[in-house]
């Protein structure tokens, strides 16, 4: 039985100094940023955070940092029976003034967030789109309006999962 | 390579109805394949719409969108003969654009 020979090489002492020295300075410069959470409507980026949450409600907080009320001024058209989960036609439309942006929560997917749009300004506030369902769910857009976010749910069957498609 | 992007721009008075259909597997990462293999996530994460060096509509996407997405939105300000300028970025980097006239 051979041992295999340890590697010779060690990272020279004032190579490593001046590199833990470089890292906290990075650290220091990153504590002194102000802390500011990424908001779909507030900025260009893509909300990574609030599609990696799983239940609906952590991914409005991620998303809008705030709840929801229910508004009859939001139209969510879905199909009450989605025999194909994979391709459920989806629209919301809505009569609210000054919307920024219009939301697709789906609750019973591994991750709820389903999708995002950005309205700006001159774009009608209405969208169509089609989603993946898992299975039977309770489907909630979100039209955020002049700071303001209001809501409309709806239940949809789902006789064959999307999970495939 | 054909375009990944197929968008109709239709103008009436002063808004602009476009419908776009992407052609992108917006798999899940949560399928397996027929070897049991899992296919790992590739989906579309951001897809814009710009006209006249204006933004007119951004969707962030996760992978809870169908499969060859199709998205309907209408913008006002726009007139026939304009162009519009679409394109989209995926998790693993793959982007595509495309422009179509306003009819």
């Amino acid at each position: 039985m051979t041992t295999t020979p340890k590697p010779h090489w060690r990272p020279h002492p004032t190579r490593r100094l001046i590199l833990q020295g470089a890292a906290s300075v990075a650290l220091l410069g990153l504590g002194n940023l102000p802390f500011a959470p990424a908001r779909a409507a507030a900025n260009d980026k893509y909300p990574e955070e609030a599609f990696r949450q799983k239940s609906e409600a952590d991914a409005i907080k991620a998303l809008y940092g705030k709840a929801a009320e229910p508004s009859d001024k939001v139209k969510l058209d879905a199909p009450e029976i989605a025999e194909n989960g994979g391709v459920v036609p989806i629209s919301v439309t809505t009569s609210l003034d000054k919307v920024t942006s219009i939301s697709f929560f789906v609750a019973e997917n591994p991750n709820a967030l389903a999708a995002s749009y950005r309205i700006p300004e001159g774009t009608i506030p209405a969208v169509a789109n089609r989603l993946k369902m898992a299975r039977t769910t309770k489907l909630t857009a979100i039209v955020e309006a002049d700071g303001k976010l209001y809501s409309a749910t709806k239940e949809v069957k789902v006789t064959v999962g999307g999970c495939g498609g | 390579m054909a375009s990944s992007i197929r968008v109709r721009a239709t103008s009436t008075g002063d808004i602009t109805e476009v419908q776009a259909l992407i052609q992108h597997p917006m798999d899940t990462g949560l399928v397996k394949d027929s070897k049991g293999e899992l296919i790992p996530a590739h989906f579309i994460q951001q897809l814009k719409f710009e006209c006249n060096g204006k933004d007119v509509f951004v969707a962030d996407w996760g992978t809870a969108v169908s499969k060859d997405p199709y998205v309907k939105f209408s913008f006002k300000g726009a007139r026939k003969g304009d162009e519009l300028k679409i394109s989209w970025t995926d998790n693993k980097g793959g982007s595509d654009t495309t422009t179509a006239k306003i009819a």
